[in-house]
């Protein structure tokens, strides 16, 4: 049993009091005395060039306090590429220069080259409207192959589309081809990875404010990382002195990866302040949040596997086009390759991996890490063509992934795509999945939906991820430019209560909650007596933020290490007020004792005197409680699933129906499991979302035809269905202290093949010889391809 | 300019407001009431839903002018007088209906509108009553079943924690 509020315990939020009483403070509810406002003028085509702005007669109109463009910021830095990719032939990829606003050429809809700043948004907004903007519009670069195959270039000084061209693992390539040129039999799928917008719903906000008396500027900024975010800014795009810029990251209403990324708007509205000696805020509409967040995803991919006889895997083989955008955002380059090419061994003890991975420009949004981020990408390719590998050789799905499944006994394993898995149970969370999904119910329902004129079907799919991101010194090798620790400072105040600055950033993830019942537990003392701070640079240590599903396992673990200091130094404390030595000295539940006798101090006593430090050896232990831990992990963590669902199909519509969704999760160690389930959640709406109804579409002249939410689908409550989540099957993580792996984004990375391999076994039992179907699944698609099919 | 006057969670309130001055805007902006949010520009979100004469409005699709003389209730009028939470905040809370809290407010005066009209929904019901409203976070599971609990029916046969 947990303790009460401890590790374990299905705490109830403590956040959830001030969002549900309209109390939150994002970054747009900040009003400032004396603010402007910064609207910005975004190209309307996809690839042009720009042959002038006058800016005279916006500048007369009412309100209008300053307007800027690209020629402002010809002489500061650019936002850079986190990850440096190296191509086949040892060349670094290509890394043309993101301005803050676009500076000779606007390279997709939505590209900013000028923004006005007035005292009120609809002043700037009116601006906008009469600024004079010539723009000579070419011909768009939209889809991959052709940019690659062409010569019209989204950069012309790089003079090619092509970022890099990135083989994984390069030494391996020979024996792959070798393996599926012999093998008994041999799959081969292409599918297309659709395009997503993450869509958190909060749209991005920054609000930019210089003190000329200081010198300091404050950023207030819908982030999940405000350290990197300064780091950026500082280092690489504005100059500005790290120790005279604070980064604040309010309550942040989500993320999915869109808010890891420093964005031009956040820099102007700096300059901008800087320059007016004023406020200066940007709140994105939605229009342009689909125009200028990072999008998700847009993999077009080749991928074959190779069995002998028995149905052993024996090689697995990809070509991939990824779409990077217009510019490279900060981890695009490193999502469709360190996060997606490692995984391409999967759950499997297949001895053979070859990925290449082709990065393209396009004249579209920049592309970046989405929920899952590479790895839902690897797992959807390598899920359907064992899918569609177990139809054609008449095997069972379910039974043809346990043949090739590591088993628990060989763990730790080296994958064939270069990670070393620490733990794991495919088998066991297989089996927990057939058990807790009524699997053995299938037939029937499968019966009842026919008899209602509905095909049923049931997909499986297994997966595992790279998560808890990740050791530095392994990640320097391969090309990232930061490291990735994370940081946690203790502070134990003098009256017994205790404040924590964590480094990891909180936009849904419940990390108020969730780290408190850690040290809770490590200390004996009331959870409500532990506040958690984040999100402010001028207040925590310098730790990396909250994506990769990181922030339990990295940050979480540095909060355990700053706690054993405190652990240790209060020991001695505690031993000196006792008058026995430390190691006399047991801590439990709150009170020091000395062994084998009753003499005993509370923490609270211990921390009294840590602060007031009369009659305390001064000589020997410094005054005061409180420490810090930079924890820098060993190894990524490793967490697997197994997922299944049942869907119905009408045939009359091709509409899909999700009736039945199972996941089945090993996160290693669960803190809160009410926390964990609903990440869980949270991740198979976004992951059936993608298989059934989010599409982002540009057409041929790079118009983006999808840009709200009367034109992107995103998933409503009665698209979706109750959920059966389970994580009983857990092995911990052998390398962190909390034994934690992870759950952000497994269920965006488990879901999607799960749905279209059920989708695939519906349209087969009715008889129709299809093999797949693109993402996502409409009913278009699927009517589509029932009356194409045979 | 117009001045507009209103019942704002039972305090009366007046406003000089331009005629295109949405009424998600005045609520935010002059009344500082920043819990009715705005995710979106096509009325397609629903974090900004407050109550008009006891009526779920989506407040971007209403101009502050036309609720004169209305009484309008927002999420922060929502608690108990002793500012607890209240049955629908409460069990949004305890069932976990709230990740990052952006569509939160719209989530919960949308489900006071739906158990107004309808006391004891079903889940299909409830589905559909909420597709004005989106959620990115939570994939609905635990707001579903929140709103099913704060109508009192029993939910524990309702998977997971």
């Amino acid at each position: 049993m947990p303790k009460d509020g401890g590790i374990g315990a299905a705490t109830v939020r403590r956040e959830d009091v001030r969002f549900l009483t309209g109390r939150g403070r994002y970054s747009d509810d900040i009003k400032t005395f004396g603010e402007c406002a910064a609207v910005f003028a975004r190209s309307n085509v996809a690839n042009g060039t720009i042959k002038s702005i006058n800016t005279d007669a916006a500048a007369a109109m009412p309100g209008v306090l300053a307007i800027f463009t690209g020629e402002d910021f010809a002489d500061v830095g650019g936002n850079p590429a986190g990850w440096l990719i190296n191509s086949r032939d040892g060349e670094p990829m290509k890394e043309p220069k993101r301005p803050v606003l676009a500076h000779g050429k606007v390279r997709h809809v939505g590209d900013a080259y000028a923004a006005v700043i007035a005292e009120t948004v609809q002043q700037g907004r009116d601006a906008v409207e009469v600024l004079e903007v010539d723009i000579e519009e070419h011909a768009a670069v939209v889809d991959m192959k052709a940019a690659l195959a062409g010569t019209n270039y989204v950069h012309d000084e790089i003079g090619t589309n092509q970022c890099f061209d990135w083989g994984w693992i390069e030494d391996n390539r020979d024996a792959t081809d070798a393996a599926i040129k012999g093998a008994h039999h041999v799959t081969t799928l292409e599918l297309v990875n659709n395009r997503l917008v993450p869509n958190a719903m909060e749209p991005r906000c920054s609000i930019g404010d210089y003190n000329p008396g200081t010198g300091d500027y404050t950023l207030h900024t819908t982030s999940q990382n405000p350290h990197l975010t300064r780091l950026l800014i500082s280092a690489f795009v504005m100059g500005i002195p790290e120790n005279k810029l604070t980064v604040i990251a309010p309550d942040v209403g989500g993320g999915f990866g869109s808010k890891i990324y420093h964005y031009g708007e956040e820099a102007l509205v700096l300059a901008a302040a800087k320059k007016l000696g004023r406020t200066v805020k940007w709140t994105s509409d939605r229009s342009e949040a689909f125009l200028t967040d990072a999008h998700g995803r847009d993999h077009v991919t080749k991928i074959e596997l190779a069995l002998d006889k028995e149905g052993n895997f024996l090689a697995f083989r990809t070509e991939t086009h990824a779409n990077v955008g217009a510019y490279l955002s900060n981890f695009s380059t490193a999502t469709p390759t360190f996060l997606h090419g490692t995984l391409m061994a999967g759950n499997y003890t297949v001895p053979l991996v070859y990925v290449n991975v082709k990065a393209v420009f396009t004249n579209t949004a920049p592309v970046d890490a989405y929920r899952g981020a590479g790895r839902p990408e690897a797992t959807f390719s390598l899920e359907r063509v064992i899918d569609m590998a177990a139809r054609e050789t008449g095997r069972d799905p379910i039974e043809l992934r346990r043949q090739n499944f590591i088993k628990p006994d060989q763990f730790p394993f080296a994958s064939a795509a270069g990670l070393e898995y620490d733990s794991g149970n495919y088998d066991a969370l297989m089996d927990q999945m057939e058990k807790v999904s009524d699997k053995a119910g299938f037939a029937a329902r499968r019966a009842t939906s026919e008899s209602k004129g509905l095909l049923r079907g049931f997909g499986v799919n297994a997966y595992v991820e790279a998560c808890g991101i990740a050791p530095s010194n392994l990640v320097g090798i391969l090309g990232a430019r930061v490291g990735l620790y994370d940081a946690a400072t203790v502070r134990v105040n003098a009256t017994g209560n205790l404040s924590v600055m964590v480094g990891a950033h909180s936009h849904g993830q419940g990390h108020e909650t969730v780290f408190p019942q850690i040290v809770a537990d490590m200390l004996g003392i009331d959870a409500q007596s532990i506040d958690i701070v984040h999100g402010d640079t001028s207040k925590i240590p310098f730790g990396m933020g909250t994506y990769g599903s990181r922030s339990l396992a990295v940050c979480g673990s540095a909060v355990v290490r700053a706690t054993e200091k405190i652990i240790v130094k209060a020991t001695k404390i505690a031993a000196f007020m006792l008058e026995a030595e430390a190691s006399d000295v047991d801590f439990d539940d709150g009170t020091f004792s000395v062994k084998g006798t009753n003499k005993s101090v509370s923490f609270g006593e211990v921390a009294l005197k840590a602060y007031i430090p009369h009659d305390y050896p001064i000589d020997m232990i410094e005054p005061g409680l409180e420490e810090t831990a930079f924890y820098d992990p060993a190894n990524f963590t490793y967490p697997s699933g197994a997922y299944c669902c049942e869907v119905e199909v009408d045939p009359e519509t091709g509409k899909v129906r999700v009736d039945r969704m199972t996941a089945v999760d090993d996160f290693g160690n669960v803190m809160n499991p009410m926390i964990v389930t609903g990440q869980v959640h949270g991740g198979l709406g976004q992951g059936i979302g993608q298989a059934l109804v989010e599409q982002t579409t540009y057409d041929d002249d790079g118009q983006l035809l999808s840009a709200s939410y009367m034109d992107y689908a995103m998933p409503r409550a009665d698209d979706l269905p109750f959920y059966v989540v389970d994580h009983s099957q857990s092995t911990a993580c052998t390398h962190n202290p909390l034994g934690a792996k992870g759950c952000g984004e497994a269920g965006a990375i488990g879901s999607p093949p799960t749905v279209v391999n059920a989708v695939i076994d519906a349209l087969q039992s009715g008889g129709k010889n299809i093999t797949h179907i693109d993402m996502p699944m409409t009913p278009h698609r699927v009517w589509s391809a029932m009356n194409n099919a045979q | 300019m117009t001045t507009v006057t209103m019942t704002v969670n039972g305090k009366p309130v007046s406003e000089n407001v331009e005629g295109r001055t949405l009424l998600s805007t005045l609520l935010r902006d002059d009344l500082r009431l920043t819990g009715t949010h705005i995710g979106c520009d096509t009325s397609q979100c629903g974090a900004c839903v407050v109550h008009v004469n006891g009526q779920a409005v989506k407040s971007c699709t209403m101009f502050a002018v036309e609720a004169e003389g209305a009484e309008v209730s927002t999420i922060e009028g929502q608690a108990n007088a002793d500012g607890s939470l209240n049955v629908i905040q409460q069990a949004f809370q305890d069932h976990h209906g709230l990740q990052c809290g952006f569509c939160t407010p719209g989530m919960v005066m949308t489900a006071a509108s739906l158990l107004k009209e309808n006391p004891k929904p079903t889940e299909a019901e409830v589905r559909i009553y909420l597709e004005g409203n989106i959620c990115r976070c939570t994939g609905y599971h635990n707001i579903v079943k929140a709103i099913m609990a704060a109508s009192g029916q029993d939910v524990s046969s309702i998977a997971a924690e």
